[in-house]
């Protein structure tokens, strides 16, 4: 018989056939692990843990921190300048040569609205090729009857606005008297310009984005990397692994939502009327609704592939529909239920509300319904579907 | 005392079709290391996810230290340990951070420390995951495995893909913590890992174990400890050749492969001058002769015609 000697000293089994019958370890220790165990864990060891965990894989990932923090504020940057007030805009017009011409001219020069608008005088071809490129927004030539005609683009608004303006500018020049006097005044207030507009639809959109990738990207990945079914092969509440990715939510939450609001008062002074308490709590029911589902989208999903194009997928009609970069107000009446409905829909609305008008949350009741729904409802069904394995 | 793992009657079929465990039934003693050999496909990581409650079973039942896995789910776990064939932990996380974290996971873990030290990788505690060779990697396994200082500890494969050096590392790793009253359960295909480390083991094929024992039974089994392994010239294995060699003294099998004769056989001594002879009636000589202890490899070859390493 074969006896296995175990040498301590060194890594070899050595086989010796010392004719004693088979004898293994087994017979020769006891059962119970013999080491003493070196702490008891707490019950929330296992979620502080992963929370801690969690923040040090973010803050280790470079492009993770640009894509959640500075992305946006790139985004906020680059479109207040480019939307930022500028002087009335200059229309631009194309008189055709003629015998009228000159008068035209000379009557825009003498109009109150001479400096809104640059004349110039070009011959046919050259005022049609401009005005095909959009070099002009309008056309005047004479009609042959002593007055004037225009040629205009019904479907450009700026055409449309160059229209009414020369036109003022004729009939008053020519003599005009207007039966009721009105005046003017251009508003740069703060709350009414585009970046006020636009830096609550950021909040909303990072928000969105932030919590769909990081949820879902994080589980999918985990799952391809089997990360999952090793944290279920352990006792490991899955509760706690849940409850610490929500928790990791909302501290980056908290940190996304400060620098964002932080940037836009400090660089383009805009006033916060709503208390940080209630953008608070708006952001993480937001945030909160979005991980729900992230989580949803997850679910199933084996492959980082598959799970990227679903969430562009569900991303896509909110960027548009929302009210993120421009009023959904503009898309048509009947659409208009479905697009209020959409989560994104309601957390831009209430943010915007709530730090723009200074509208209190007990106010929003439906919007925030709308985002605790869509969470809720997600993160049930995901629960169902969940897979680990 | 219930055995460490029992399962009775396992099967498990795959979307209806594919039967990756056909009736398969194992009874592990506390303080055993028993081992699944086989190969590539065989239905080992099936088995031991079954076992590890990870998967369910199509039909059959499954014990650990005599609970189920219906009703004891997160009791059992803690009396666990598992290494999946292939995880991959998160590479921006130190080793020490890793092993704390599942830690976390235990009513009553092991400090870090210690199985940082156990396990050597007391030196690589600070490094990333990332930037740890495949021998360290696969110690970490281990080591996020044992840091619940579990009493049943379940290894899938668990030097596949290692260099000789690491692979003896996580041997003594695994021996020490046999050592120390655990039981152990692992998968492999190598058959030396087998042959050194399992007090019994099981080898299986096709969903099913067709010969189960400790390692020197297994060999007994074949009729002969030892190998003689030859070539010759001519026509030396085929037919009525090979009849000849079945017979010569202390033959318990012959094999051929490419031209290749194995001859299993209990006394060397008396078989090899009579194997001489008769190559020299046969007209023919020899080109090559080796002898050696037969090994799993030989049993299981013996069993199911093919080699453990094929596809």
């Amino acid at each position: 018989m074969w006896r296995r000697v175990f040498d301590p000293s060194g890594p070899n089994v050595e086989l010796v056939d010392n004719g004693i019958p088979n004898m293994s370890l087994a017979q020769e220790t006891p059962v119970t692990p013999t080491r003493p165990p070196a702490s008891r864990n707490g019950r929330w060891s296992t979620f502080t843990h992963l929370l801690i965990v969690r923040m040090k894989e973010l803050k280790r990932e470079p492009e993770v921190v640009f894509w959640v923090f500075g992305f946006p504020m790139l985004l906020a940057l680059g479109l207040g300048i480019a939307f930022r007030n500028k002087p009335a805009d200059v229309t631009f017009v194309a008189i055709v040569q003629g015998s009228r011409a000159q008068d035209a001219l000379s009557l825009i020069d003498r109009s109150p609205q001479k400096s809104s608008i640059h004349a110039e005088v070009v011959d046919k071809p050259a005022a049609l090729k401009g005005f095909r490129l959009g070099k002009y927004d309008l056309v005047v030539e004479s009609d042959g009857k002593g007055g004037f005609q225009y040629l205009y683009d019904p479907a450009r608004p700026e055409s449309v606005l160059s229209r009414a303006e020369v036109d003022d500018a004729l009939q008053v020049s020519a003599g005009r008297k207007n039966p009721l006097p009105t005046s003017s005044v251009a508003s740069n207030e703060p709350g009414s310009r585009y970046i006020d507009f636009l830096i609550p639809g950021l909040i909303g959109m990072n928000l969105m984005n932030s919590g769909m990738w990081s949820i879902g990207f994080a589980l999918v990945d985990m799952r391809q990397r089997k990360l999952l079914k090793r944290f279920v092969a352990t006792p490991m509440r899955r509760s706690d692994f849940l409850l610490a990715l929500a928790a990791g939510r909302l501290v980056l939450m908290i940190a996304e939502v400060g620098l964002l609001l932080g940037f836009g008062a400090l660089v383009f002074h805009i006033r916060v009327l709503g208390s940080l308490l209630s953008i608070l709590i708006l952001s993480a029911i937001g945030a909160v609704g979005f991980a729900g589902l992230g989580l949803l989208t997850a679910s199933r999903a084996q492959k980082i592939e598959s799970v990227s194009g679903l969430i562009n997928l569900i991303m896509m009609p909110m960027w548009i529909f929302s009210g993120v970069f421009f009023s959904y107000e503009r898309f048509p009446a009947a659409i208009q239920p479905f697009i209020r409905a959409l989560p994104l829909t309601a957390l831009n609305d209430a943010l915007r509300a709530t730090i723009l008008e200074g509208a209190p949350l007990e106010k929003q009741a439906g919007r925030l319904l709308i985002l605790l729904l869509w969470g809720g409802v997600s993160f049930l069904l995901a629960l169902r579907l969940f897979r680990w394995t | 005392m219930p055995p460490a793992i029992e399962c009775r009657d396992l099967r498990k079929t795959y979307d209806g079709k594919v039967e990756a465990v056909r009736g398969l039934s194992l009874e592990i003693e506390g303080g055993e290391c028993f081992g699944l050999l086989g190969p590539n496909g065989a239905g080992k990581t099936t088995t031991i996810e079954i076992l590890e409650g990870l998967l369910d079973p199509t039909s059959g039942e499954v014990t650990i230290l005599g609970h189920t896995w219906q009703k004891n789910q997160r009791e059992v776990r803690e009396w666990l340990g598992i290494s999946l064939q292939e995880t991959r932990l998160s590479e921006k996380l130190t080793v020490r951070e890793t092993i704390e974290l599942f830690a976390s996971f235990y009513r009553e873990p092991r400090s870090a420390e210690e199985v940082l030290d156990d396990l050597q990788l007391g030196e690589k505690a600070d490094a990333f995951v990332g930037k740890l060779s495949g021998g360290q990697r696969q110690r970490l396994a281990v080591a996020t495995a044992l840091v619940g200082n579990p009493r049943i500890l379940f290894l899938d494969e668990p030097t596949t893909g290692l260099d000789p050096q690491s692979r003896r590392q996580l041997w003594d790793i695994i021996r020490n913590f046999q050592r120390g009253g655990g039981t152990v359960l692992l998968t492999t295909h190598y058959m030396d890992e087998a042959e050194r480390l399992c007090d019994r083991l099981a080898i299986v094929d096709h969903g099913q174990i067709i010969a189960e024992g400790t390692p020197s039974e297994l060999i007994e089994r074949l009729g002969g400890h030892h190998v003689v392994e030859f070539e010759a010239s001519g026509n030396s294995s085929h037919g009525a050749a090979l009849q000849t060699w079945r017979a010569l003294p202390g033959v318990e099998s012959v094999r051929h492969d490419n031209g290749l004769v194995s001859l299993t056989v209990r006394e060397p001594h008396l078989t090899i001058p009579a194997l001489l002879d008769a190559v020299g009636k046969h007209g023919s000589q020899l080109l090559h002769l080796t002898t050696r202890q037969a090994s799993l490899e030989d049993v299981f070859v013996n069993l199911t015609g093919r080699h453990l390493r094929e596809q």
